[in-house]
């Protein structure tokens, strides 16, 4: 690192450009926000001067880098702990919300036509429902001609948040899934096969007939998947879109959620999409480095202000003001130079 | 060794004592590192196979929300993938090595044996891509279809062929395991057919054998042991692949009643699992002790192949 700085000043008097060196920050964890952090980190670096090096290595590496302090900011799409937040002494905040979508392959069903009250997906996870022609799946979508067809569900065999955030909502809707089953980065799925990455789950999804698979939003959209309606908890069915998602965001009960790990999953709200979640950043509180942390924070404060024509383009859903402006201020009460003065 | 430290004594020649001095450091290294490796492996596993004992091995539970974790799925679908892999490439080795060898016309052998040599350089990747986006759709749009309706209705094998065509599986895995593993196992063939002596084959062309004869009651009792020590090498190779089974496999932590039914390997439960795992936590000491397994494995079917090999490459 030595070597560098020194190599970095030794480049920056050559320089005769005008830009003034980067100044680099490293952050590790979360795959599914990496695409955003490093279009935000394009467009921030003329602007800001910041030079962020984001490496996509999981969720939970993100939370073990940032216990050992080797990078400056964690990333991790489930919320940490709240025991693990306070021995680590670690700010958690969100960066930006996202959607995952559920996704079939059924010969003459179209876009948005199949209706999926969240009990019947959790029972078809479950291995209890196995055919398409199901009575309850015909009672729910009538006017939809189901075919006598093997359901083949397919989830995603990798530790994923895509797949905490799309086990949190089967628990939430079906107390038998929340029982047997339960919501992890991974579980023990009781029916169905497992495909690599969201890429691999829409893949499988489109070779296998009578298939059914979950992905975040970007991944349908992109691919053209078919994806399916779901009953939010003010039992209207709503379809997967950006305004769906946004009334989800904002339904949140952002204030009293303790270190903002707040619970977008199946909000109150006619048009809210139930499957939504947050991805967070873990900062340290008493950081090594303030300047390095205090540039963290400068990079995300420069994200909230303008990143979100880049969020929304992405797929991704932008935070609320409100809750841009919670998070700024916890960054100044919270994150102390060994002085005790704020850093940011 | 003796040669150079007599050498050194006398100091007439300190290079060689140098050079002898660093061969066998490397040496060392070797034997150190492997140590190193099996011995952070059983210690990083040891929190599971004191919570689990001998069920560890036994139990066919993964379930990481309740923290209950056995090896048994992954080494049951680390062993028949294999298994299968060898069914179906050893005829298909042999069947190269043969043709090589005894019928292949002269100028054709240079070309299919450097072929045969590419197909081994060609990264494991690149063979999942390949099985996830070219073999997959057509094992699940033709051939498994196909297969369930006629073949799935007889009575005793019918059962094997059964379930949902997801197009991955334990076959599919196997058949894309056979294709890389079916270079070693043609090259190791080809070379130690080349080693029977020629009067042998010539005398008995001479008391009237066919080629075939000459195949079955010369070349394969003169190199018996030796091509299944290449075999051996083969199925070790099978047993550790990660990325191209991960792609085909169905990943799925249950034990596979089908042949066309889902599965998972140890090597491909370990990388799956390996970027959300927690330092400390016991669902990592799993996936160390599993990696365990995989190396006490891997080191019986080695050591199997090294005693097998021997008396062959001491002629």
């Amino acid at each position: 690192m030595k070597i560098n700085t020194v190599l970095a000043f030794a480049l920056a008097g050559y320089a005769t450009t005008a830009v003034a060196q980067a100044q680099q920050i490293t952050g590790a964890g979360a795959t599914f926000p990496a695409p955003v952090y490093s279009k935000w980190a394009e467009s921030a670096k003329p602007a800001t001067g910041i030079e962020l090096n984001y490496q996509a290595i999981g969720s939970g590496g993100g939370q073990n880098q940032i216990l050992n302090r080797t990078v400056d900011f964690g990333a991790s799409d489930a919320p940490m702990d709240a025991a693990k937040l306070a021995s680590g002494n670690i700010l958690q905040f969100p960066a930006v919300m996202g959607a995952v979508v559920v996704i079939v392959n059924i010969p003459g069903v179209e876009m948005d036509a199949l209706k999926l009250p969240g009990e019947l997906l959790a029972d078809i996870y479950a291995g209890t429902i196995s055919k398409w022609n199901d009575p309850k799946l015909v009672e729910a979508n009538r006017g939809v001609t189901l075919p006598n067809l093997a359901i083949a569900p397919v989830y995603r065999a990798d530790g994923s948040g895509t797949s905490f955030v799309y086990t949190s909502y089967l628990s939430a809707v079906s107390a038998d899934w929340k029982s047997k089953v339960g919501a992890a980065t991974s579980v023990k799925w009781p029916a169905g096969a497992g495909a690599k990455g969201n890429d691999g789950v829409a893949a499988t999804v489109r070779n296998t007939k009578g298939s059914i698979g979950y992905v975040e939003n970007a991944y349908a959209t992109q691919n053209k998947l078919i994806t399916v309606q779901l009953r939010n908890k003010a039992r209207q069915f709503v379809k997967p879109t950006a305004a769906a998602f946004n009334a989800a965001a904002s339904a949140g009960n952002w204030r009293d959620a303790k270190n903002f790990a707040v619970d977008l999953i199946d909000q109150a709200g006619d048009t809210s999409w139930p499957i939504v979640s947050a991805t967070f950043i873990l900062l340290p509180k008493d950081p090594k480095d303030p300047g390095r942390s205090a540039n963290v924070m400068k990079f995300f404060d420069w994200a909230f202000t303008n990143g979100a024509a880049t969020a929304q383009a992405l797929e991704y859903i932008p935070l609320p003001g409100a809750v841009q402006d919670a998070v700024r201020s916890a960054w100044h009460t919270e994150i102390k130079n060994p002085d005790g003065k704020p850093v940011f | 060794m003796q040669q150079a430290r007599r050498t050194a004594s006398r100091g007439a020649n300190l290079g060689d004592f140098v050079f002898a001095s660093l061969t066998r450091i490397a040496g060392v290294f070797v034997l150190v590192l492997l140590g190193a490796i099996i011995v952070t492996l059983f210690i990083g596993g040891l929190p599971a196979f004191e919570k689990f004992g001998v069920g560890f091995l036994t139990s066919t539970d993964w379930d990481p929300v309740q923290e209950v974790y056995g090896a048994a799925v992954p080494v049951f679908g680390t062993v028949v993938t294999a298994v299968l892999a060898l069914i179906v490439s050893v005829p298909l080795a042999f069947g190269i090595a043969f043709y090589l060898t005894e019928l292949a016309p002269q100028w054709l052998r240079r070309p299919v044996g450097t072929a045969i040599e590419l197909l081994a350089a060609v990264p494991s990747i690149i063979y999942g891509m390949w099985g996830f986006f070219v073999i997959v759709p057509i094992m699940a749009q033709y051939i498994q279809p196909a297969v369930i309706d006629s073949v799935g209705e007889l009575p005793l094998i019918g059962p094997l062929f059964g379930g949902p065509a997801f197009g991955t599986g334990i076959l599919t895995a196997a058949l894309i395991l056979a294709v890389m593993i079916i270079p070693f196992i043609a090259a190791t063939m080809r070379d130690v057919f080349l080693t029977v002596p020629p009067v042998f084959k010539e005398s008995a062309y001479g008391l009237g054998c066919t080629t075939w004869e000459v195949m079955r009651s010369i070349v394969i009792p003169y190199t018996r042991t030796s091509v299944v020590g290449g075999i051996m090498l083969g199925l070790g190779r099978a047993l550790g692949e990660t990325m191209a089974v991960t792609f085909v496999i169905g990943n799925t932590n249950r034990i596979a009643t089908t042949l066309f039914g889902p599965g998972n390997t140890i090597a491909s439960l370990v990388a799956l699992e390996f970027p959300e795992s927690q330092s400390g936590s016991l669902k990592l000491s799993a996936l160390l002790a599993l990696g365990f397994i995989l190396f006490v494995i891997s080191f019986i079917v080695l050591a199997i192949s090294r005693v097998l090999l021997r008396p062959r490459l001491k002629v």
